[in-house]
C-alpha cells in the first residue's frame, strides 16, 4: 500500500507516495530521475549508493524510503553549487580519481563527508573512512591522492 | 535486488510496538537500522510480511549513567557509541568495539540492540558485551525481564529474545575508576567481520593488582567463549607483562572452534592467545 513521504533532497522538497519496500536508491533513480547515485552490490557492502542523510553518509540501497520520511538527503547531484564543482569533485578530475566511474558518485560523496568531519585527514584516516567504498578498478591510490589534494585547499 | 513486499508500521512508543508485534504474529519483524535484516530480505533469506520500525521511539535511544551503571538505549547507533565521551570513560572497550564495526555507512545506521538480537557469530558486540557483564532489558506485554549476556547469547544467530519481546536497554555495570576494559580484533581483510577478537574487563584492587578479570573471545564458536582459565590466572595477581603473557597463553583452553578455509581451528586458537594478550595490554 502506498505510503506518503516527504524528503528534502539537495535542498528541494519532494512529496512522493511509495510502497514500504521501495528503497531510497530506487526512489532517487527511478521515481525522481536522480541517476547520479549508483547501485552496485545492493546489500550495503560496496558503497556505490552512498548518500548523505542529514549530513551522515549512508547506503541508500538498504534504506526503505519510509524510514527516512522527513529527513534531508544529499546526493552527488547536490554537491556542486551554481555549476561550480566542489574542490573534492575537481580533485577527482585533476588526479584521475576514477576509472570506470561506477563507484565514483559514492566515492565523492563519502570523501565529502570525510572532509566535512576531518578537514585534514591523515592517509590512515582516509583509508579507514573510505573502507566501505569499493573500487572494482582498484584505483585506490588515485582516490587517496584526490582526497589529499582537496584537503590541501581546505582552510 | 528487491525485498519481498511488506506492510510497514512506525510506532512511537514501546507499548504500541509490542501491540503490533502481537497482532501480526510470527510474520512481523522489528526493524532498527536494517543493516542485517534488509540484506537478508533482499537475498530472500527472509520474507517477513510486516516490519515494525522502532527507529521512531525516542526512549530507545541515548546513552546515560545511572550511578555505576552505563545504560545504552537499544536503538542507539554504533557511531554514537563509538564517539561518546560517556562510553569512552565508563567502558572504553565498548567504544573501541563500536568503532571497529563494519564501515562508516554501517556505523551510521546499525544499532546495538539490533546487532545483539541478530547475534552474528562474527559480530563485535556479543564479545565485548559478554566481557563487560552487560545485561539486556527485555520488555513484552507481560512485563520486563533482565537477562545477563551469558544467558542471552546462546548460539549462532540465536538469543534468549522471544518473538514478542523488544530489547529496550543494554546495561553495563562497573563504571568505576577501578574498572577498565579493552577490545582487540583480528578482522577479515575483505569483510571487516571478526576472525578472532577479545574483550577484556579488569577490576583492580587498591593495591593495583587484578581483583577480577572477565575475558570473552569471539571466533571460537557460536557464542562468545569465556576464557575462564585466563580469568583465574589473572585474579589476585600483579598485572606485569610476564603475568599477562602467561595468562593469555591459556586463552583457548577448553575451546573447540570450527575451522574454515580462511582460519583453521588451530589458527583461531593461536590467534585467541595473541588477541587476548593485545586486549589486556590495551586495557592497562
Amino acid at each position: 500500500m502506498p505510503y506518503p513521504i516527504s524528503l528534502k533532497i539537495n535542498g528541494r522538497n519532494y512529496n512522493v507516495d511509495v510502497a514500504p519496500d521501495r528503497l531510497l536508491v530506487d526512489i532517487l533513480r527511478h521515481d525522481l530521475g536522480l541517476t547520479g547515485t549508483k547501485e552496485s552490490c545492493s546489500v550495503g557492502v560496496c558503497g556505490a549508493c552512498t548518500v548523505l542523510l542529514d549530513g551522515q553518509m549512508v547506503s541508500s540501497c538498504l534504506l526503505p524510503g519510509v524510514l527516512v520520511n522527513g529527513r534531508e538527503i544529499t546526493t552527488v547531484e547536490g554537491l556542486a553549487q551554481n555549476e561550480e564543482l566542489l574542490p573534492i569533485q575537481q580533485a577527482f578530475i585533476d588526479h584521475g580519481g576514477f576509472q570506470c566511474g561506477a563507484c565514483t558518485p559514492g566515492q565523492v560523496v563519502a570523501a565529502k563527508a570525510l572532509l566535512d568531519e576531518i578537514p585534514h585527514p591523515t592517509e590512515d584516516q582516509i583509508k579507514d573512512w573510505m573502507m566501505g567504498n569499493i573500487c572494482r578498478c582498484t584505483g585506490y591510490y588515485k582516490i587517496i591522492e584526490s582526497i589529499q589534494a582537496a584537503a590541501a585547499v581546505n582552510p | 535486488m528487491f525485498p519481498a513486499s511488506f506492510d510497514y508500521h512506525a510506532p512511537t512508543t514501546v507499548p504500541e510496538a509490542l501491540r503490533l508485534l502481537a497482532e501480526n504474529g510470527p510474520d512481523a519483524k522489528l526493524l532498527a537500522g536494517g543493516h542485517s535484516l534488509l540484506p537478508a530480505m533482499k537475498l530472500r533469506l527472509l520474507e517477513p510480511g510486516c516490519l515494525v520500525d522502532i527507529g521512531r521511539i525516542p526512549e530507545l535511544r541515548g546513552i546515560r549513567r545511572e550511578g555505576q551503571t552505563l545504560v545504552i538505549g537499544a536503538a542507539t547507533l554504533h557511531a554514537d557509541i563509538a564517539t561518546s565521551d560517556v562510553v569512552r570513560q565508563a567502558a572504553p572497550g565498548l567504544a573501541t568495539a563500536a568503532s571497529l564495526i563494519g564501515d562508516v555507512q554501517v556505523r551510521n545506521r546499525g544499532t546495538i540492540g539490533g546487532s545483539a538480537a541478530h547475534d552474528d557469530p562474527a559480530a563485535d558486540y556479543p564479545v565485548i558485551l559478554t566481557a563487560l557483564d552487560a545485561s539486556f532489558m527485555l520488555v513484552s506485554s507481560a512485563g520486563a525481564r533482565t537477562v545477563a549476556s551469558g544467558d542471552f547469547f546462546l548460539d549462532y544467530f540465536t538469543t534468549a529474545l522471544s518473538d514478542l519481546e523488544i530489547i529496550t536497554e543494554v546495561r553495563i555495570p562497573g563504571a568505576a575508576a577501578s574498572v577498565t576494559s579493552a577490545y582487540a580484533k583480528l578482522e577479515h581483510p575483505a569483510s571487516g567481520f571478526l576472525v578472532v577478537s577479545a574483550g577484556v574487563r579488569i577490576e583492580r584492587g587498591a593495591d593495583g593488582r587484578c581483583r577480577t578479570a572477565r575475558i570473552a573471545i569471539g571466533g571460537l564458536g557460536g557464542r562468545p567463549f569465556r576464557a575462564t582459565a585466563v580469568e583465574s590466572a589473572l585474579a589476585g595477581h600483579a598485572l606485569t607483562p610476564a603475568a599477562i603473557a602467561a595468562a593469555a597463553a591459556l586463552a583457548a583452553d577448553g575451546s573447540d572452534p570450527d575451522g574454515d578455509a580462511y582460519a583453521p581451528a588451530e589458527y583461531r586458537r593461536h590467534m585467541a592467545t595473541v588477541y587476548v594478550q593485545r586486549a589486556l595490554e590495551a586495557a592497562l
